[in-house]
């Protein structure tokens, strides 16, 4: 398998904010199936919004479709926020996410308010 | 029997606030949505159980929530706020051109003949109408490509839309701080509407564009005069806003950001000072509703029920309703998180609720 590529459609565990599991009326943590096979940022993040429509504008600008400025993607302890979102995620964290033992986080910044 | 409900957009969520025709007790329902910002929260005039929400953080953007069952449940539904054409630019504070970028809605305003249509102003300005309860929205470009866009300044609180009047086919919009703007076939295109307005502080005091309106109101039965709490200066209009005078009168300030319409004499006016632009709280920490009964000019103060020591809240530009009852009530909403009724047209005021979160945004409606 190489870096980012599963050999099937991958269902990735993702973890969501407070507020947006609120929004989106689930648990904090979803189960989303990929559309290709390519395990990218974008991909977990578009199968996560063709799951709940809702959140679409609240993680990704509506109109860039960049990732909100207080929004930040973990997985496996490593920072992905600023990884480009097409890119395959790192062999290591795309194997885990691929077999469900580590979700892909997304992550309210802490920030005052 | 007749039922009065009250929406208080929040910095922290939205609540809904309950009474029969005495407003004398009331329920609280809320927080909904919680911890996000609901800068306004707004029913149509032909359904009253149809209510739209906007709410959003810095965060997570912005969402539009909308009821069908007066507030009780709510559902998400459209937040596409994409600009429909090259975005251009505006100025920022420090005079270089900076792109229109969406931010958040602050205004919500629903058709007063159909429950699905409904217009939203936005911060950066712009004016997006949706015509299926909220589910898709689409910009009215006319007013954030005007030929002023370009040289529009940010008010302190960002560039908004924060007012629209409906009189279809025409329409008002203000914008902080490029003034006031009047469409006359339904939102296609757009005129300033500024003349007899003054601005300290920028080049041209008599500017086209360039004034921090802050909130306007026109009463139902007159829908020529117009109102106006400027930045500084109380203002009003009767000829539709072609032209304006100053009506601030013995006010003992006439920094301000609300300002209401009495809903059975439409030459009776509210305001609520505010000390000045740098001292956003009332003047000798007193709350002081002021109210005209001759369209401006003569003000007396309102304070029989309002803290009249040590009181240091704002009252903001959505914050001031009046229901349409008999008895006209006007409602306010504070910094402090209080908000206020008065059942007699502002004689005397009660709280409703001392503790809520800052107050964005009141509107009231009454339900037969």
């Amino acid at each position: 398998m190489s870096s980012g590529v599963t050999t099937a459609p991958a269902t990735v565990r993702v973890l969501l904010p407070a507020h947006l599991k609120t929004l989106a009326r689930t648990g904090s943590e979803v189960e989303v199936r990929l559309a290709g096979e390519r395990l990218t940022q974008r991909a977990v993040l578009d199968a996560l919004e063709a799951a709940y429509p809702v959140l679409r504008g609240t993680i990704r600008d509506r109109a860039t479709g960049k990732r909100r400025a207080f929004i930040r993607f973990y997985a496996c302890e490593r920072d992905l926020s600023n990884e480009a979102p097409d890119a395959p995620l790192p062999e290591k964290v795309a194997a885990r996410l691929a077999a469900g033992d580590e979700p892909f986080m997304v992550v309210g910044a802490m920030a005052g308010g | 029997m007749t039922q009065v409900r009250v929406l208080a957009g929040t910095h922290k969520g939205g609540f809904v606030l309950t009474s029969d025709g005495k407003r004398e007790k009331w329920e609280v329902s809320g927080p909904h949505f919680g911890g996000w910002d609901v800068y306004h929260m707004k029913g149509s005039p032909v359904d009253p159980d149809r209510l739209y929400a906007s709410q959003n953080t810095g965060w997570f953007g912005q969402i539009i929530q909308r009821s069908d069952d007066g507030g009780v449940t709510w559902q998400p539904v459209g937040n596409d706020f994409t600009y429909a054409t090259a975005p251009g630019t505006h100025l920022w504070y420090d005079d270089t051109p900076r792109p229109f970028e969406f931010k958040r809605i602050w205004h919500l305003e629903p058709s007063p003949t159909d429950p699905d249509v409904v217009y939203a102003g936005a911060e950066d300005a712009a004016l997006y109408r949706s015509a299926d309860g909220g589910s898709t929205w689409t910009e009215l470009t006319g007013i954030r490509t005007h030929a002023t866009a370009p040289s529009w300044h940010p008010g302190a609180g960002g560039m908004c839309m924060h007012t629209i009047i409906l009189q279809e086919p025409r329409i008002y919009v203000a914008i902080s701080a490029a003034g006031i703007f009047r469409s006359d076939d339904g939102g296609q295109t757009w005129r300033a509407v500024n003349r007899g307005l003054k601005q300290d502080g920028i080049p041209n005091p008599d500017a086209e564009a360039g004034h921090c309106v802050h909130h306007v109101e026109a009463h139902p039965s007159r829908p020529d005069t117009l109102f106006m709490q400027k930045h500084w200066d109380v203002m009003r209009s009767d000829d539709a806003a072609e032209s304006w005078t100053e009506i601030s009168g013995n006010l003992p300030t006439d920094f301000g950001f609300p300002i209401a319409v009495h809903p059975h004499e439409p030459e009776t006016v509210y305001v609520v000072p505010i000390t000045s632009d740098s001292l956003h709280y009332p003047p000798d920490g007193r709350l002081r509703v002021y109210r005209s009964r001759t369209g401006g000019g003569e003000w007396e103060p309102l304070t029989a029920g309002l803290p009249q020591q040590d009181c240091y809240v704002n009252v903001l530009r959505d914050a001031m309703a009046v229901d349409t009852l008999e008895s006209a009530g006007i409602y306010f909403g504070t910094t402090g998180g209080q908000v206020y009724v008065s059942a007699n047209s502002g004689d005397t005021w009660a709280p409703i609720a001392r503790d809520l979160p800052a107050v964005l945004s009141v509107e009231v409606q009454v339900i037969p």
